[in-house]
């Protein structure tokens, strides 16, 4: 049950890639990982999604979402929350941590450096806007559960950190 | 019920959090900064979202037709089984922190266990949780130091509030009926066992904050048998409000 193989009908990829998070528009659920598995069942889609944080109001949303897109594809379809295996940032594709720099947030470190960088002050995050890793933690919250506050010494911008989550 | 304890059980872990969060949720554009404003509905947040994951099983075991909305929302005071601690109010900042500390502390040790819980489900609502009560314990904990070795005022504040909440810690490791049956099926998590270490987490982060460790041995109890103190009741009524003025009301 432990799982991450994840099973997409290839007919359904580029529909549920039209989807995205509500709270981060430029990143497609199926960039971010939480879809984990879509098939047809005798002409419905079955899909599963795994929530990113548990408080996440964007599920909600984001299930109504594939549903429509799906509704105007032509499916019926039916969206289920599962919570085993949990979600972690490892999931974002390498063109979901693009959009993301891109949209000017940075995307997460690995686990280690992420703890450096969030428990211990180490500065390592690099500015979406100009590069530089002088940056320092504002606030461990952020606008949305899955993000931290940074402000960048250099250009002197603030910007959100997607927090890893392992 | 079927599974009458296990119901209650995950009632026992799910109240502390829907009624903390909710406390927390009070602070929303009273935090004393943005980003610590921010910290604290992050917190709330966090907490509604694993008390939704704990009722919505708990909904699934009871098989009545109610849901986590219904299991939320529309129970009286004595059916509320949350400890005395989590519905302390926010009497100033010092309090709402302290009560957040004290409380931390407890929760990751526990969800840290019922990860290894033989029910697939809390196990996996747990693995979930850990990851966001973490940020909660850094959070809470940096505040105390800096409080406690703050200003004269800072730290007599943090201090009092500390000393006030200390009263209510001990509920926290007291086991219900509900709670024995869990960990004779391996479903639950044996809180007697955490005393010693929670006591020892929280005095080193005092130490540290130049706070004193409160030596009082007079504890209060009797949230885990649905008795509350004063506060819960108007917690409640906020809580409660608009599904009781509007019925099935939806978002
Ligand atoms: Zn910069």
């Amino acid at each position: 049950m432990t799982t991450t193989e994840k099973h997409i009908d290839p007919k359904l990829v580029a529909i549920l890639e039209q989807v995205s998070d509500p709270e981060i528009p430029v990143l497609s659920i199926m960039d971010m990982g939480v879809v984990r598995s879509a098939v047809i069942e005798n002409d419905v889609v079955k899909v599963q999604i795994t929530p990113t944080y548990s408080g996440c109001p964007a599920m909600d949303v984001i299930g109504d979402d594939i549903k429509k897109a799906l509704k105007e594809a032509g499916y019926n379809s039916e969206v289920e929350l599962i919570l085993a295996p949990a979600w972690t940032t490892d999931w974002i594709t390498l063109r979901g941590r693009k959009a993301l720099e891109d949209y000017g947030i940075a995307a997460p470190l690995d686990s280690e450096a992420d703890k450096s960088v969030l428990l211990e002050g180490k500065r390592l995050v690099k500015c979406p806007q100009c590069g530089s890793t002088n940056t320092k933690l504002v606030s461990q919250f952020g606008s949305t559960a899955c993000k931290a506050q940074f402000k960048c010494d250099d250009c002197q911008e603030p910007f959100d950190y997607f927090k890893c989550l392992k | 019920m079927k599974n009458e304890n296990l119901y209650k059980y995950i009632l026992g872990i799910a109240d502390n959090s829907l009624i903390l969060g909710q406390r927390m949720g009070e602070l929303c554009g009273h935090g004393p900064s943005l980003e610590t404003d921010i910290a604290c509905t992050n917190i709330s947040l966090d907490l509604f979202g694993q008390v939704r994951s704990f009722y919505q099983y708990a909904a699934k075991i009871a098989g009545d037709g109610k849901t986590e909305d219904d299991i939320a929302m529309l129970r009286k005071e004595r059916e509320y089984v949350n400890v005395l601690l989590v519905e302390q109010p926010n009497t100033n900042f010092a309090y709402s922190i302290g009560r957040q500390f004290l409380f931390d502390v407890y929760h990751l040790l526990f969800l840290k266990e019922l990860e290894k819980s033989k029910d697939l489900t809390l196990s996996a609502i747990a693995t979930k949780s850990i990851k966001e009560v973490s940020y909660h314990q850094r959070f809470s904990s940096d505040w105390i130091k800096r409080l406690g070795d703050g200003t004269n005022e800072s730290h007599q504040k943090i201090q009092s509030a500390i000393d006030d909440l200390w009263t209510y810690t001990d509920e926290l490791f007291h086991q219900t009926g509900a709670d024995k049956a869990m960990v004779k099926e391996g479903i639950g998590v044996n809180v007697t066992t955490l005393k010693d270490k929670y006591y020892h987490l929280v005095k080193n982060v005092l130490v540290e904050s130049t706070l004193k460790t409160p030596e009082s041995k007079y504890f209060q109890k009797g949230g885990k048998q649905g008795i509350h103190t004063e506060h819960l009741g108007y917690l409640l009524a906020e809580l409660q409000y608009m599904q009781r003025a509007y019925p099935n009301m939806e978002w």
